[in-house]
């Protein structure tokens, strides 16, 4: 055990873990934050996404003592509301979610593309977005992505 | 329903608005969240003063949309402003207490809407004539002249309006009418309208509570190893060498074939059961493999014996009798759910009560689980019903419930959290059953079919999980799409489609799509071979033997139109089709792929169409059939579960592969209701992305795939 102080959402955690626990359980289990899920916890299906430093992660793969000195974001934390990221305005509109499941990390892989990559291509979202969704709503987080891209970039502006 | 049946507010889970304007759906106490001012009209809706409609829910919601779906059709009669409404699960304990008036809870089958239609519609149409006649009372005017809309009773001759949140208490106060009539199609509002979900905002910032983020006070936390083969049985475990390990409780055997570790956190329970030394008795079946199995099926396409679907003519004369046959063996491999939410289920054991946490297809059944595992009355038990983290069947069984409840009684007092690691989700599943299938089919010289034999041979999925539903030996699960009411081709003047049952040691269930999954590919793509035989284009093909199938034969026509079958394509491009029913709904497909000479397949285009008679949602309905293409398309490409040594080979989704987006065709949903029935949606046309795949596969390579997934397949050509 040790204590290690984390910055999640822009927030100053402590938590008091073995440095090698993955950091998706450290979330869920140590800090009560549910929003990141387990799917496979072996870096395959994506539903564990946070982002790290910006970059969109596989939090249950990634030992908590390893990112302690760095700025994490989870899905509670990408917008103030919780809902006005264009990711989140994006997916309300096109009704992406299904069982909903995957969606967070959905949206938080989508998120970090859209940061890197304002205007992204299909082959781009294809590359960077390769999260397991099982009900299959891979269609419209497609389209999503396109909507939000639009929504972020200013009128008559290209990437 | 004579009487008004007054329930207490405490035992409903409520919708309770969080901030956003989002619903919460999840567990909230529901003491706290309750809410006493609304109005009851019936079962089915609460109305509150300030025009919230709170539609209650019995199935359950996994993704599919009958929440929203259901709700939509309760509004819809009762008139209901479609912004007002929100939706709240009935708990199990109360339907079973007030002798299941919520009726059944069970949600597969794609059933979360066409079975519960008439009766949530009746609701609805009883609490609109309760409040028109609480509105004419206090105009002291006949009920007949008043009328609604938008949740506002009017009085037609004077304008005079109320809204139903003014009058909704005195309503309440009026007897449920008994004899009801609902709307007819030209009245609805709501319904076939593409009203928004009702539960999105929560599944976009993770506020939305799945059962696998429950959170209690004192919540210890459980992982589970059960017997890797298939019915082995626990035989013993080294407790001590793990029990000093950071957070470890209790090791504790669950039933005769599992073993748990309890812990502080869930993450320490799941490193210390992997370092937990445990002995199996494996018994009989510690080596069964693959090849075994697909031996054993084998044999069965050729048996005397079988089980018999339906059958017309001499099929055996005219196939002896025919110009040309055509035979050809097709078989499809153990398919896992793989829900993202892997299996887990949280309960409390206390003074002789259970109270279970779950995602579950069917409340009432977690209930009767929870009860037996825990050795207590039904009336002993409560279940918070969570939403689902995905379905498709899998979450209609208990076991995972069951375990919860074992583990719980060994700890009482504490809230146990069981949650399955991926990989003992992988490889304890109720898989789609394997199955093999032998096509024959016979032509006569001008090229028409004379004859047509399906010879199944695999396993059933009724005598698995619920043999006293086998009639004379005949599952007829097992013939989905193959019945006399749902086969396509009755035209077929000599017909037998038969089963020789097959059973394996390992436990099948039912498969989002079921047994329309294996039988389409079987048979669509069969009948393109025939049709290829006999020189014949295969969508013309089909209609010549659609003529006594005319739901069928328009779905076709409908995708084929759509999809331009017959015109010109890009260079490199070639088009399946395939039509199938199922689930009370008629389904069609064209595909469009190309593949490179190297062998590598890209989906351009899937052009999917449905006949479910009425449409709820359509933007809804569009959402299922696409998702339904993930699903079946996974199991074409490259999903199977193989088996070694008695047990699932692939553990988690590194070998068991699925669809991810790069490999997402762009799927054009047509939709065709003919009215006059409620077919199902979230199965249906699953069955028919295989098929209308490989069929294209063909057109473009020349090779004909008879068994997936295509990995195993080279698809290189000249
Ligand atoms: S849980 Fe982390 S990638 Fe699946
Ligand atoms: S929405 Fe259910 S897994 Fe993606």
């Amino acid at each position: 055990m040790a204590m290690l102080k984390l910055s999640i959402n822009g927030q100053s955690r402590e938590v008091d873990v073995d440095p090698e626990t993955p950091l998706l359980w450290v979330l869920r289990e140590w800090l009560g934050m549910t929003g990141t899920k387990y799917g496979c916890g072996v870096a395959q299906c994506g539903a564990c996404t946070v982002h790290v430093d910006g970059v969109a992660t596989r939090s249950c793969s990634l030992p908590v003592g390893s990112v302690d000195a760095s700025k994490i974001t989870t899905i509670e934390g990408l917008s103030p509301d919780g809902m006005s990221h264009p990711i989140q305005v994006a997916w309300l509109q096109h009704e992406v979610p299904q069982c909903g499941y995957c969606q967070s990390g959905q949206i938080m892989a989508s998120a970090a593309l859209l940061a890197a990559k304002p205007n992204p291509t299909d082959a781009d979202i294809a590359d960077m977005v390769t999260n397991i969704c099982r009900c299959g709503t891979y269609q419209r987080i497609k389209a999503a992505i396109h909507t939000a891209a639009e929504l972020t970039i200013p009128a008559g502006g290209k990437a | 329903m004579t009487h008004v049946m007054k329930l207490s507010r405490r035992f409903f889970l409520t919708a309770s608005a969080v901030a956003g304007g989002g619903l919460s759906l999840g567990w909230t106490a529901p003491a706290s969240a309750a809410d006493t001012a609304g109005a009851e009209l019936g079962i089915w809706a609460v109305i509150h003063p300030d025009d919230t409609v709170v539609v209650r829910i019995a199935r359950s919601e996994m993704g599919q949309g009958t929440l929203t779906g259901l709700a939509q059709l309760v509004a819809d009669e009762l008139d209901a402003d479609w912004r007002f409404v929100k939706a709240e699960y009935v708990a199990p304990e109360v339907n079973l207490a007030n002798k299941r008036a919520w009726g059944d809870m069970s949600t597969g089958g794609s059933r979360g809407i066409r079975a519960s239609v008439e009766y949530v519609r009746k609701g609805g149409a009883a609490g609109r004539a309760m409040l028109i006649q609480a509105a004419a009372a206090k105009w002291a005017v006949p009920a007949t002249e008043c009328s609604t809309g938008m949740s506002v009773v009017t009085h037609k001759p004077t304008g005079r309006t109320l809204r139903y949140g003014e009058i909704a208490a005195e309503a309440a106060k009026l007897p449920v009418p008994d004899d009801i009539k609902v709307k007819t199609p030209a009245e609805w509002k709501l319904i076939g309208r593409g009203v928004k979900r009702l539960d999105t905002v929560d599944k976009l910032n993770g506020k939305l509570t799945y059962a696998i983020d429950v959170q209690l006070p004192d919540m210890l936390n459980a992982a589970i190893a059960q017997s890797p083969v298939f019915g082995g049985k626990l035989k013993s475990f080294d407790a001590a060498k793990i029990k000093s390990m950071p957070g470890v409780r209790f090791v504790v055997p669950v039933d005769d074939n599992a073993v748990a570790v309890v812990a502080d956190k869930w993450y320490q329970a799941k490193t210390a059961l992997a370092a937990l030394p445990v002995v199996w008795d494996e018994g009989k079946n510690g080596n069964v493999d693959s090849a075994q199995i697909a031996a054993f099926l084998k044999e069965g396409l050729d048996a005397k014996e079988a089980a018999l679907a339906q059958e017309h003519g001499d099929v055996t004369a005219a196939l002896a009798g025919a110009a040309k046959k055509v035979e050809s063996v097709y078989g499809t491999p153990f398919l896992h759910h793989a829900t993202l939410e892997p299996m887990n289920c949280t309960a409390k054991f206390a003074d002789g009560k259970v109270e279970v946490w779950v995602s579950s297809q069917n409340g009432d059944a977690s209930l009767a689980a929870a009860a037996e595992a825990g050795g207590v009355k039904l009336a002993d038990v409560k279940v918070h019903k969570h939403h689902l983290g995905g379905g498709f069947g899998r979450r209609g069984q208990q076991d995972y419930v069951k375990q919860a409840v074992l583990i719980a009684k060994q700890v009482p007092g504490r809230p146990i959290k069981l949650i399955w690691t991926r990989e003992e989700d992988m490889t304890h599943g109720f898989y789609r059953p394997i199955t093999q299938a032998k096509m024959s089919a016979g032509l006569d010289a001008q090229g028409n079919v004379t004859a047509l034999h399906a010879r199944l041979s695999g396993q059933s999925i009724l005598a698995y999980l619920m043999p006293q539903r086998m009639e004379n030996g005949v599952d007829m699960i097992a013939f989905q799409g193959w019945t006399k009411e749902e086969f396509g081709y009755m035209a077929i003047p000599n017909l037998r489609i038969d089963h020789a049952v097959r059973n394996t040691h390992v436990p099948v269930g039912f498969w989002r799509g079921v047994n329309t999954n294996q039988n389409s590919i079987y048979m669509e793509c069969f009948i393109d071979e025939v049709a290829h035989a006999a020189g014949k284009d295969p969508l013309e093909f089909r209609r010549t033997l659609m003529a006594k199938n005319p739901k069928h034969l328009a779905v076709l026509n409908a995708v084929a139109e759509r999809a331009g079958w017959g015109t010109p394509l890009p260079k490199g491009v070639y088009r399946g089709i395939a039509q199938n029913a199922g689930f009370g709904s008629y389904v069609a497909a064209v595909a469009e792929v190309s593949v490179s000479p190297k062998g590598e397949l890209t989906i351009h285009r899937i052009v999917a169409g449905t006949d479910c008679g009425y449409v709820v949602n359509p933007d809804q309905v569009a959402a299922q059939v696409e998702g339904s293409f993930v699903f079946g398309l996974s199991a074409l490409l490259t999903s199977e579960i193989t088996i070694e040594k008695g047990r699932a080979v692939e553990t988690n989704f590194d070998s068991y592969q699925v669809m991810r987006l790069a490999s997402m065709p762009k799927v054009e949903t047509v939709l065709v209701p003919s009215g006059g029935f409620w077919g199902g949606v979230g199965e249906p046309t699953i069955a028919v992305a295989p098929p209308a795949v490989l069929n294209a596969i063909f057109a473009a390579t020349g090779k004909r795939i008879r068994t997936l997934p295509l990995t195993h397949h080279d698809l290189s050509h000249a």
